[in-house]
């Protein structure tokens, strides 16, 4: 055994290109690995888009249905509670919805397709528990100046009509709005956006 | 021992080995069916065959229809209007409605789940049986592959009606009637040829149905070996390496 | 080098100081590593040992990921392996490595034990090697056969049923004992249960522990290698055996190499013949379990079909069960039982040579005749080749004592 004539930038080379490739192998090997962690086609089918017939829904009736295990709420939302959006502007922390999560074709005024239907993700964008939906304009146990919209009470805070998230509660941002569109005038569905609906 | 007689000696276990008798594989050598899992035309064919005539009573419910329509080049679409029959969303797998208490009670047994036919019986098999239905003479169906099956010959109308023709064997004092053929008593819509053909069809469409993931496997792992054979490379220089100190 | 650099390695030698002081790596590497001398004349078969190794950590990766997926129970377990199949992203892909890694960690662990005959890597001062190594194989043996249970296909349901039943040959107890291996009057969800315990908890634990003991053991008497030499009575005035060279880095890059080599044969059964045939993955294993059909011909997976040949030689239950224990049983024994003073074929007399070579013939030959389906001809020959695998060890016995031997050299031939 010897280590005369010993080619060490020979020997440094190869150590580096069998340890890089090696290195990119092991990331490769561990993609499948991680990928089947993702949701299985099984779950993908139970979480298909949901059709929604909105036609029999009265003006300021909420509709909640489920889609991929969340509570989804559509609002038919009456004239009133449209013509308030705008000026409730000073007290939101987002109203233009620029830190919030909505798919590009929401985000807008009424945060909506069509302003008379408000669909959105009811879970709070705090820790996830479900508002409640409370139309009445007035005085409220938590609010003496209620404007209609929705209220958490795991931790108060407090949402417009439009899903939009008020100053100084602990929800960091808006309600988000899930990708969905029209298939029709009276069916709504969940789950895909406007350029997927042939 | 040697490279050389370790050689030697692989070779002498190979020859003594080969020259046993050789293990019989099954009952009977069946004709090769020629399926051809990357014919993507075929397997189209297979589908429309298989749920046309299959899928009334037997399942798949381990396949996913939009998975059909991806391997298969169909788009959701067209599975939607051509090979579902029922109320079934796209991503639903290919069940059926019938009960099987029911289908007990109609057939003696339900009719098994077809999802894994094609790896347990082998494309061979699928192939002879369903080219092996004839009419007995009391006018029931029945099968030279697989006797006495419940299964009636859905796709007569296509092959026909065949009969057998029967040969006469001794077994010690006895004599039997063997079935030595069958032959086509009353031709069907299709020639031999082409029933021969979506059979094939058929049997292709359910060993695809077996394990969707084969048609992805094989291309994935063509990039998997070059890889390795680049990491073999590299590890052997590697190694010679740092052994001519040993040298 | 740049300043960076330097200043780099400077606070990476600080941390492992740091480290050093706290837990003994340096010493650990030197120990087991750099200055653990291992024989400079290693051939093919010694890649065995470290691929067996790279096996075991495949399947516990691939395992843990099944089990993320898998349902024990007999109602959902044969369509939760269809789920893993067909809608887990790349499920297929781990399945198969976890199926195509059991028959070849068998595969790994034949050729290793093959090698031990060739050289008499058992012999002493390694007996005791020997016998966790074949601990590790009877572990090997329990583990695949509980896992080959979980599919609970066909295959899975009336192996088991054969399996367990031979515990019922056993006089007295053999009733009362299946059952209570069973938990059921039959083979049912209760055993399922327990057998994927067994299999994903219990005898992973035992195994690793064993490997660790193997390779402690390994460490302590150092290799044998293909003349049979022990390399550590030959040393120079350091101290180090003039025969051997430092594991690390020369028998790192050779099992570095030989993973690959190894790696590129794994890769071609997994994508391109994951059931090989039959032999990996049976055809009957994917009809469900049904224990009212039995299937034509049942046999168990490739790996156990030698020992099953010897149980099917023989025409009496109690007499099989016991002769195809004692097929296993007689190798701990191998140790005492070849009394040659060289250790090596190499320098054993022809003898040796036909008893080794003989020997390998009926252990493939039962193997092959173990799946067969049984023609009265087939038995007997069944009956012959275990004549022939017993008659190997009660041969060696005698033969060894004063068979012909060559003189074995001082040093290793490189």
């Amino acid at each position: 055994m010897s280590s005369d004539g010993v080619n060490k930038e020979r020997r440094r080379f190869l150590v580096a290109a069998t340890s890089v490739v090696g290195a990119v192998g092991a990331g490769l090997a561990a993609v499948p690995f991680i990928k089947s962690w993702t949701p299985s086609a099984k779950a993908q089918a139970v979480g298909a888009p949901v059709e929604v017939d909105v036609s029999k829904m009265e003006s300021g009736q909420l509709l909640k249905v489920q889609w991929r295990g969340q509570t989804i709420g559509i609002l038919r939302r009456t004239p009133d509670m449209l013509a308030d959006l705008p000026r409730l502007d000073p007290e939101l922390r987002d109203p233009d919805s620029l830190d919030s999560i909505q798919p590009k074709y929401v985000a807008n005024e009424s945060r909506a397709l069509r302003p008379e239907f408000l669909v959105v993700n009811m879970h709070c964008t705090h820790l996830g528990c479900v508002p409640q939906m409370i139309p009445q304009v007035g005085p409220q146990p938590f609010d003496e100046n209620w404007r209609g919209g929705f209220y958490c009470p795991c931790h108060k805070s407090k949402f417009d009509v439009a899903g939009r998230v008020y100053k100084a509660v602990p929800a960091p941002t808006n309600l988000t709005v899930p990708p969905y569109s029209y298939l029709d005038d009276q069916t709504l569905i969940i789950g895909v956006n406007p350029e997927d609906t042939a | 021992m040697g490279p050389r007689s370790f050689r030697v000696s692989v070779a002498l276990a190979l020859q003594v080995l080969l020259a046993m008798p050789a293990l019989a594989v099954g009952p009977a050598q069946l004709e090769p069916s020629g399926v051809n899992i990357s014919d993507t035309a075929a397997l189209q064919r297979g589908a429309r065959l298989f749920v046309n005539y299959c899928l009334s009573c037997h399942s798949a419910d381990y396949m996913r229809y939009n998975r059909l329509a991806e391997d298969l080049d169909l788009g959701e679409e067209l599975v939607m209007d051509n090979l579902v029959f029922r109320d079934a969303k796209i991503g639903e797998t290919m069940s059926i409605a019938m009960d099987p208490e029911d289908a007990d009670a109609w057939f003696g047994k339900a009719p098994p789940d077809l999802s894994l036919v094609g790896r347990a019986r082998g494309p061979d098999w699928l192939y002879a049986f369903l080219r092996s239905f004839y009419q007995d003479d009391a006018g029931g169906w029945n099968n030279t592959v697989l006797p006495n099956a419940a299964m009636p010959h859905v796709m007569w109308p296509l092959q026909g009606i065949a009969r057998p023709v029967y040969a006469t064997h001794r077994v010690g004092e006895r004599e039997v009637q063997v079935i030595e053929k069958l032959e086509l008593a009353s031709p069907g819509s299709m020639t031999p040829e082409e029933y021969d053909g979506a059979v094939r069809d058929l049997a292709t469409f359910l060993v695809y149905l077996s394990e969707p993931a084969q048609l992805k496997r094989k291309s994935i792992g063509i990039w998997v070996l070059l890889f390795l054979a680049v990491l073999v490379l590299l590890t052997y220089l590697l190694k010679a390496e740092y052994w001519r100190d040993v040298h | 080098m740049g300043k960076p650099a330097s200043t780099l390695a400077k606070h990476a030698d600080a941390l492992l100081n740091w480290v050093d002081e706290r837990l003994p790596v340096l010493e650990f590497w030197d120990a087991h590593l750099a200055k653990y001398y291992a024989p400079k004349n290693f051939n093919f078969w010694y890649y065995m040992g470290s691929l067996a190794l790279l096996v075991l950590v495949i399947q516990i990766v691939t395992g843990i990921f099944l089990t993320m997926h898998y349902k024990p129970s007999a109602a959902e377990a044969f369509a939760s392996v269809e789920y893993i199949m067909r809608d887990v992203p790349w499920g297929w892909l781990i399945r198969y490595m976890h199926s195509t890694g059991a028959s070849f960690f068998f595969i790994l662990v034949y050729l290793h034990m093959f090698r031990s005959l060739l050289y008499g890597s058992h012999r002493k001062p390694r007996e005791l090697l020997w016998i966790f190594g074949m601990l590790i194989y009877l572990l090997l043996m329990a583990e695949a056969f509980f896992g080959y249970v979980l599919p609970w296909g066909q295959m899975s349901y009336w192996g088991a049923q054969v399996i367990i039943n031979l515990f019922g040959a056993i006089p007295k107890i053999g009733e009362p004992l299946t059952e209570w291996i069973r938990g059921d009057y039959f083979i049912s969800d209760a055993t399922l249960n327990r057998f994927f315990a067994l299999h994903v908890v219990a005898v992973p634990i035992a195994l690793l522990g064993l490997v660790v003991l193997h390779i402690a053991a390994l460490h302590q008497t150092g290799s044998n290698n293909p003349d049979g030499i022990e390399i550590k009575q030959n040393k120079d005035e350091q101290g180090v055996p003039r025969d051997g060279i430092p594991f690390h880095p020369y028998y790192t890059v050779k099992d570095i190499f030989g993973a690959a080599m190894f790696l590129l044969l794994f890769a071609f059964v997994i994508f391109f013949w994951p059931d090989a045939g039959g032999l990996f993955l049976e055809h009957d294993n994917f009809a469900p379990a049904d224990p009212l059909v039995t299937p034509e011909h049942i046999k168990p997976v490739w790996y156990f079909t030698p020992f099953y040949a010897i149980l099917k030689a023989v025409p009496d239950k109690l007499m099989g069960v016991i002769l195809m224990g004692c097929s296993v049983v007689v190798l701990f024994f191998l140790p005492w039982l070849d009394r040659s003073p060289v250790k090596s074929i190499r320098y054993k007399g022809a003898w040796y040579k036909i008893l080794v070579f003989a020997f390998a013939i009926a252990f493939i030959r039962l193997g092959m005749l173990g799946m067969a389906e049984g023609t009265p001809a087939q038995t007997w020959e069944m009956r012959v080749w275990t004549f022939v695998y017993f008659a190997f060890f009660v041969l060696l016995f005698f033969l060894s004592k004063g068979g012909k031997t060559k003189p074995v050299p001082d040093r290793v031939r490189h």
